[in-house]
């Protein structure tokens, strides 16, 4: 410490600046040499270093510097070296410089996939990424060889090109959006500053280049891109932004720009150079050094997509650019997944290639024994004649020899027998997916009210799964809970105050309030007051009891990273204080403080204000160790007025407890170990609070090494942690919170819900075990009843020893007599079980032998808690899982923490929470509150099961009964793969006749209203049970087909056989049949017919005639006007009566049979929607008795 | 996507109470009863009956549509003659190809065909080829609409292979195989008195065949003029829309059987007639094997002579009603709760337990759901113990 600098500076008001920020210029590495390991290879003879630094002060005031490793879990960027090959330099003011030898992308951002030039083939190339349009396409292909032509080319195409057309239109005018809402961002005018007139200028956005200053005012306070802060309006250099954009936290953030910047004009800092990283998509990591000597960390930048707030303006240098500003590094799209039933069609679609394969080869079989047979007339057969005596020689027409024609035959076989593997329904179930994904957004059960959040469908293709959960794996912290903390109880010297609830609602009226500027202001947040303490806080001064109180709310007020914003109210005298910060739990402690009367008014970047009992006092804060997941604990150093410095400590118990000065605090440690315990069974967050005088020589010791530390270039985080785990020692215990992480609303309600849809609900969670446990209480997924098997072992063999005695446990609890059987439900009656486990145990568990015990214990459990667990542990269950059943699992999670058991899940939610976006941007669905999962699950993921498992199975049926027809036919024409229906029909059937019922009812049928199935959560087994898809009930669609076909052929056919019908005629039948004959069988199953069904199913039959008019209205075709001739006949009339009735009747039989005789539930409750309730009063009797049974048992 | 929530979205700033709310229900879905997907609908349910009254409905108009069919099909009077061997002559029985290719051997025939029953006119007459593939690929795939159509285009040939050009590269009219293979039998018939009946052939052709698919501008020419004939041969001087003979079978069969129409005899028959038919059998079907049968027939309402019809609607009706009964037998004799009771025995117990009575129908809900629950995953089935807490903690 320079020594004309005082090391403890009296607080005046906050206006006044301590420090003399004049004299300090940019800091040659002169008393503080650079460390070597980087310095040697960043020697760059461009660089040009200022000289005009004067010497005089050799050390920098100390400032607090943030070096965030809260989100250490992300940081997968940790702090390296920077080297040329890895770094980039931007010469601050120089674009032209800093943009050689690369070129760095321009500010202009394309979202878009696709240009004009570059949509079609592009597009294409995406789309043929699905083997199935590969097939097709290689079919189109074969049918355009002569000898194979089948269909006419133009035929051939239209099906894929409609397909294609209609996906591809889809991708434009979304890719069309994108294009808009780039070129409105891009055109947005920043004002960057011009080297020729001086001065800054307004220049779109898009023109911004690496390493120009860009000035960022509060009128537009939209950040165009990646900003190192140079200087701000405020004279600290603070900066706040809002990055809600970017990562969904809408607190507000602090940044700073360096006080060796902030202090001259940006102008003169020309030409000098910012090493930084090169672009990355860590938005909480950045690592830079200005001139080699000016450490620069993430708290120094502010990125593209934030906002400024509180703030009139700040300049920057342009660091990362367009495409490569960290949040267009992170729009990344969500993984994509493929759905259970999609899986499962898959195996499908290859017994239908099994059978096309089969169908192709008895034509070739049959074909080839029919020409063996003709072998010798074939020459002049009139209706064959491979002889050509057109030419000046006899040729042959058309005739390879028998092996060849065999061949064709085949090949033919395969192009006319190809719409078996259906083509439409791949863009069916795209489309289907789109609609239920829109009704899923548009649902209002599923709008977070609070939050004025919607449902969000990121991932479009596993809608379906949805309705085949069996796990739900879930976080605690901001999942099952609000995430909004309140205080609730303090233990101060070991003294309890928890009895803040009910003298204190009076007192809470006028609360606490500071005068800022005239205005009264208020804190946002009113926290219940315990009287006693209030008293001790009052009465105590002077007292040791008194001391530790007042130390114990400055450590709440001071050791956190929050700040006051003053906020308007409608009365202009009055403002509300809103504290913001990056944790929801020094929010908490800090309106604590605030009501106990220490009045967090101001933080600026050396100091902070706090009104103390009324008296104003500012603090220094000279250093701050923010928190971090190893030392599970932040420490703070703060100058006092009085000139002495304190370091106040607040951590977790488990760590707060090995750094405390046992000897002296003995007693009290033990009394508010007592309490903690009491908080956390009662479901709070605890933290420990502790504090340590600095002496002088302690001070200087601890600010040289944290100078050293943090202005490091390499290894910068760790030299941290290790002057803030050298500095947090020996602390004197002050006390504890307990803070209430407040349970979202519906919680116990949904968790009952998915438990009786056969759902097991798992928690895994950060939190200690009796936190853990106590919230499993609240909200009911841990009743009193139930056994509870804990596990939390320090080492393997006792690991060991405890699954296995879990294990005996449940196979003893297996092995006994179902007794249970005559209490009214199976569910919470009687005695289950429940496994707690923790995270220290899980490492020895997790990727051993000992896996698939756990496994056995766990999946026999009722419930499994998981406590202190790693994000990566929590992945580890999700897999243990998923490994070893078919079970569906589904991840809900809201915080970075969760990101890794989200995707690793079959369906990952996230929380769009308090906590930030990461959760969101890594889930297939995002939604506000953990109750929506009730609706999600029960009710849209039941429907879209259900829907989308009858669409692959109609689809599947649809096509096969044409093709059936078709084979038929074949037989009857020698095997010469004719068609009777035209080959216009033919191609339009899946694509017009038949395809827009079956999207529709994919999209819009219900089995059950949204009440229903709520109310008899048990409903949502059958999508876990697989019942709507399964071989049995593909087997069952095919022998439908088959028989629906036999109707359709042969009934005409022997109705016309030996008379004068042309194929035109019997084929316009032929084709009117099957499209009626399909879209009464969609009619029979939808469940609900509305006006779009009758519309769409009615629309298609209309729409079918229709075209079949059309196509024999055209002389040119062979089946001139055969339609009409045919529809004149009663004949025609009386077989398309007797088709439809004969080819249904089987069905129709074996629904109206199954569907009374031996009804599933969702038969039984359609039955209860519609004919009233007759015995609902029985049911939900039964469910409340249940219910009552868990609460008298819960006695624990 | 980031775009998505807008980077330029203005964000509520924290704290300002009454802007937040509104900005909170901008974003809220907008109701309605179709995005809520609750649009009035109709549900239908196969209640028993609805079962038994689709069955007995479809039952009741089946089988007078059976009769009624029958009864027409019966009134049909057809005479059939296969006449392609009784036309041989003995001598050529063993080489039927060398006959019929022979130009220089009469192939006129005569049969005598007796009227079963009377016969109203019209009576109309037909061929009829067996094992004739008129649908065969190759086959009905050789013609040419447009040239048949327009006399402008009777260049264009295109799919007439191999009947497109005669050998010095001129186009065939009509071209293709299909006309090349026109069928070329003639009939004459007299009766028994020696009184010629005549055939009238006009107007049995399509009309809209006449008018529009074949031109009446357009002229055969080279027709028939190969190294082998096919057919049939055409008179150069009538317009295709005339040649009626050559309209029908250019209307291809849809199935290797076929009959195609001749002529119609106006004159009635009476039981017992006898009709001599003067045939000229020059079509050859011995190449392949293929039959020809004359035919003369009466026609009703529905058509020709075919029972299937009215056995089809009998059969379906009768079978809807058994369907009808055995549904209503079925669940007089095991309605459902019982049906139910036996189904889940265990249950049942449980059931009558919980006093369910028999008459609730809805019975069902629950225990097949709970059996379906529990039995379906490993779940240890609860049982009545006391409360009680196994720890295994092997920490301190």
């Amino acid at each position: 410490m320079a020594p004309e600098q005082p090391l403890l500076i009296s607080s005046p008001r906050y206006s006044d600046q301590p420090y003399d920020f004049s004299t300090i210029n940019i800091t040659p590495p002169a008393t503080e040499p650079p460390p070597t390991s980087s310095s040697s290879s960043l020697h760059n003879p461009n660089r040009l270093l200022p000289t005009t630094a004067n010497q005089s002060k050799p050390h920098l005031p100390p400032l607090p510097r943030r070096y965030s490793s809260r989100r250490s879990f992300n940081s997968s960027q940790k702090l390296s070296e920077l080297n040329e090959s890895n770094a980039r330099f931007v010469y601050i003011n120089d674009p032209t410089r800093s943009n050689s030898p690369y070129q760095h992308p321009s500010n202009s951002i394309h979202t878009t996939k696709y240009s004009l030039l570059t949509f079609l083939p592009k597009n294409l190339f995406e789309q043929f990424h699905r083997i199935a349009y590969i097939y097709f396409f290689i079919l189109i292909c074969i049918n355009q060889i002569p000898q194979l032509g089948v269909l006419s080319p133009a035929a051939s195409i239209l099906p894929l090109a409609f397909v294609l057309s209609v996906t591809a239109l889809k991708d434009a005018y979304e890719d069309y959006r994108r294009g808009l809402s780039d070129r409105s961002e891009n055109s947005r005018l920043a004002s960057i500053f011009s080297p020729t007139s001086f001065s800054f200028e307004y220049k779109p956005w898009n023109q911004i280049r690496v390493g120009e200053l860009v000035r960022v005012a509060a009128e537009d306070p939209h950040i165009p891109c990646d900003l190192v802060l140079l200087c701000t309006s405020d004279p600290t250099g603070v900066a706040y932004v809002e990055t809600i954009n970017l990562d969904g936290e809408s607190n507000l953030k602090t940044r700073y720009a360096k006080q060796e910047t902030l202090a001259k004009p940006p102008e003169t800092l020309s030409g000098s150079v910012i090493c930084c990283e090169k672009p990355n998509r860590n938005i909480y990591g950045f690592h830079a050094n200005l001139n080699d000597s000016i450490s620069l960390g993430p708290a120094n930048v502010v990125l593209r997509g934030c906002e400024l707030k509180n703030t009139a303006w700040v300049v920057g240098v342009a660091v990362y650019t367009g495409k490569e500003t960290k949040v267009m590094l992170n729009s990344s799209s969500a993984p994509s997944k493929r759905s259970r039933l999609e899986t499962h069609m898959n195996r499908e679609t290859i017994l239908l290639a099994v059978g096309l394969f089969a169908l192709c080869a008895i034509t070739t079989v049959l074909g080839g024994a029919w020409l063996g047979r003709h072998k010798g007339g074939l020459d002049e057969l009139p209706y064959y004649r491979k002889r050509d005596f057109s030419g000046k020689d006899v040729g042959k027409y058309e005739y390879y020899g028998i092996g060849w024609e065999i061949v064709f035959t085949f090949f033919m076989a395969v192009i006319l027998f190809q719409v078996l593997i259906p083509i439409a329904l791949y863009i069916s179930m795209e489309l289907v997916r789109l609609g239920q994904a829109f009704f899923m957004i548009q649902d209002d059960n599923m709008f977070d009210k609070e939050r004025g959040k919607r449902f969000q469908c990121r991932a479009l293709n596993i809608n379906e799964d949805l309705g085949q959960i069996r796990y739900v794996f879930s976080d605690k912290t901001g999942t099952l809970t609000e995430n909004k903390m309140e205080f609730r109880c303090a233990s101060v010297g070991g003294q309890d105050y928890s009895g803040g609830a009910g003298a204190g609602e009076e007192e809470e009226g006028d609360g606490v309030s500071v005068i800022v500027e005239g205005k009264l202001c208020k804190p946002k947040m009113k926290v219940k007051t315990d009287p006693k303490l209030v008293d001790v806080l009052r009465n105590g001064k002077g007292t040791e009891e008194g001391d530790r109180a007042q130390n114990f709310f400055l450590a709440l007020a001071t050791c956190n990273t929050i700040v006051p914003i003053f906020a308007e109210t409608s009365d202009p005298t009055e403002k509300l204080i809103d504290y913001q910060g990056e944790s929801p739990d020094e929010q908490a402690l800090v309106y604590a403080a605030a009501a106990y009367g220490f009045v967090l008014v101001e933080r600026a970047s050396g100091h902070i204000v706090v009104e103390v009992s009324g008296q104003r006092q500012r603090f220094d804060i000279l250093g701050l160790h923010e928190f971090d997941s190893e030392r599970k604990r932040m420490s703070v150093i703060v100058g006092f007025p009085d000139k002495t410095v304190k370091i106040f400590v607040k951590g977790a118990d488990s760590s707060m407890f090995g750094v405390m000065e046992k000897t002296l605090n003995a007693k009290i440690i033990q009394a508010t170990e007592l309490h903690l315990k009491t908080y956390s069974s009662v479901g709070l967050r605890t933290l420990v609070i502790g504090m340590r005088e600095m002496n002088r020589m302690e001070f200087e010791e601890w600010h040289s090494s944290y100078e050293k530390a943090s202005t490091a270039l390499f290894g910068r985080g760790s030299l941290l942690k290790a002057v803030a785990a050298n500095i947090e020692s020996n602390l004197s215990i002050l006390g504890a919170s307990g803070i209430e992480d407040k349970l979202q609303q519906g919680v116990p309600e949904a968790i009952e819900s998915l438990r009786q849809a056969g759902i097991k609900v798992w928690v895994l969670t950060g939190d200690k075990q009796e936190t853990a446990i106590s919230i499993g209480y609240s909200c009911k997924l841990l009743t009193g009843e139930m056994i509870q098997i804990i596990i939390n072992s320090n080492s393997k063999d006792s690991c060991k020893k405890s699954l296995e005695e879990a294990l005996a446990t449940t196979t003893k609890l297996a092995s006994m007599p179902p007794a249970a059987e005559t209490t009214a439900t199976g569910l919470g009656a009687g005695r289950t079980l429940a496994l707690i486990i923790d995270g220290k145990s899980l490492l020895y568990i997790l990727e051993t032998e000992l896996e698939g015990e756990l496994f056995k214990v766990a999946t026999s459990c009722h419930v499994v808690l998981c406590c202190r667990v790693a994000p990566l542990q929590k992945a580890g269950i999700v897999a243990l899982i998923k490994k070893r059943t078919d079970d569906m699992t589904l991840a809900i999670g809201d915080g970075a923490n969760d990101v890794s058991m989200i995707q690793m899940a079959d369906v990952g939610i996230g929380i769009s929470g308090q906590e930030g976006r990461q959760a969101v941007m890594a889930s297939d669905f995002a939604m506000g509150q953990f109750r929506f999962l009730v609706p999600l699950l029960l009710v849209h993921g039941h429907w879209n099961y259900q829907r989308m498992a009858y669409m692959i199975l109609y689809n599947f049926y649809r096509n096969s009964i044409f093709v059936f027809v078709l084979f038929w036919y074949v037989l009857y024409t020698a095997f010469s793969l004719t068609t009777a229906i035209t080959e216009w029909s033919s191609v339009l059937y899946s694509v017009i006749y038949t395809a827009l019922p079956t999207i529709v009812i994919g999209i819009l049928d219900k089995d059950l209203s949204r009440k229903t199935l709520l109310k008899y959560p048990q409903l949502y087994g059958s999508g876990q049970r697989e019942e709507r898809y399964n071989l049995k009930l593909f087997i069952l669609t095919m022998m439908d087909s088959i028989w629906q076909s036999l109707a359709i052929f042969f009934i005409p056919y022997l109705a016309y056989r030996h008379s004068t019908v042309d194929g035109s005629s019997i084929g316009d039948l032929w084709t009117l049949a099957v499209v009626i004959m399909v879209n009464i069988h969609l009619g029979m199953d939808v469940f609900r017919w509305n006006w779009v069904t009758h519309v769409s199913i009615w629309g298609c039959i209309v729409a079918t005639f229709i075209c079949v008019i059309i196509i024999d209205v055209l002389p040119i075709l062979p089946g001139f006007w055969a339609i009409f001739h045919v529809m004149a006949t009663w004949v025609f009339w009386f077989c398309l009566a007797a088709i439809l009735v004969a080819g249904m009747v089987p069905r129709f039989t074996m629904k109206a049979f199954s569907e009374f005789f031996f009804p599933r539930d969702i038969q039984v409750a359609r039955e209860l929607e519609k004919f009233g309730n007759i015995n609902e009063n029985r049911v939900s009797e039964v469910a409340m008795s249940t219910f009552s049974n868990n609460q008298q048992q819960s006695i624990l | 996507m980031m775009n998505d929530t807008g980077i330029s979205a203005a964000r509520p700033t924290a704290g300002s109470g009454d802007g937040n709310v509104a900005r909170r229900n901008s974003n809220r879905p907008k109701y309605s009863r179709f995005t809520q997907q609750e649009l009035p609908a109709c549900k239908p349910i196969l209640t028993p009956q609805w079962v038994i009254s689709v069955f007995t409905l479809v039952g009741i108009i089946f089988v007078p549509i059976g009769v009624v069919a029958l009864l027409a099909s019966n009134d049909v009077v057809e005479i059939v003659d296969r006449y392609e061997i009784a036309c041989v002559p003995p001598n050529m029985t063993h080489d039927k190809i060398g006959y019929i290719q022979n130009p220089s051997i009469s192939k006129t025939c005569t049969r005598k065909l007796k009227v079963p029953k009377d016969m109203d006119k019209p009576i109309y007459v037909y061929y009829q080829l067996d094992n004739f593939y008129q649908n065969h690929r190759r086959y009905v795939k050789s013609r040419n609409d447009q040239q048949l159509r327009d006399a402008s285009k009777a260049n264009e040939t295109s799919g007439c292979d191999p009947e497109k050009t005669t050998a010095d590269g001129m186009p065939i009219v009509p071209c293709g195989l299909i006309a090349w293979s026109l069928f070329n039998d003639t009939y004459s018939f007299t009766r028994g008195n020696g009184e010629a009946m005549i055939v009238n052939k006009k107007d049995i052709s399509w009309k809209s065949d006449r008018d529009h698919k074949f031109g009446s501008d357009v002229y055969p020419k080279n027709f028939q003029n190969g190294a082998l004939i096919g057919g049939g041969k055409l008179d150069p001087k009538i317009p295709l829309s005339k040649q009626e003979d050559l309209i029908i079978w250019m209307r291809t069969a849809a199935l290797p059987t076929f009959r195609k129409l001749y002529g119609r005899i106006d004159v009635d028959l009476k039981k017992n007639d006898i009709i001599t038919v003067a045939l000229e059998n020059n079509y050859n079907t011995y190449s392949f094997g293929g039959k020809k049968k004359l035919l003369l027939s009466t026609t009703t309402w529905l058509g020709g002579r075919n029972n299937f019809l009215g056995i089809a609607y009998l059969s379906v009706g009768g079978l809807c009603f058994f369907l009808s009964t055995a549904f209503t037998v079925l669940s007089l004799v095991k309605p459902r709760f019982k049906k139910k009771g036996g189904w889940m025995n265990t249950k049942a117990a449980a059931k009558r337990e919980r006093g369910h009575s028999s008459d609730l129908f809805f019975s069902s809900l629950i225990p097949p759901t709970l059996s379906t629950c529990c039995s379906s995953d490993s779940i240890v089935r609860p049982r009545p113990q006391p409360p009680s807490r196994a720890t295994f903690s092997n920490e301190a």
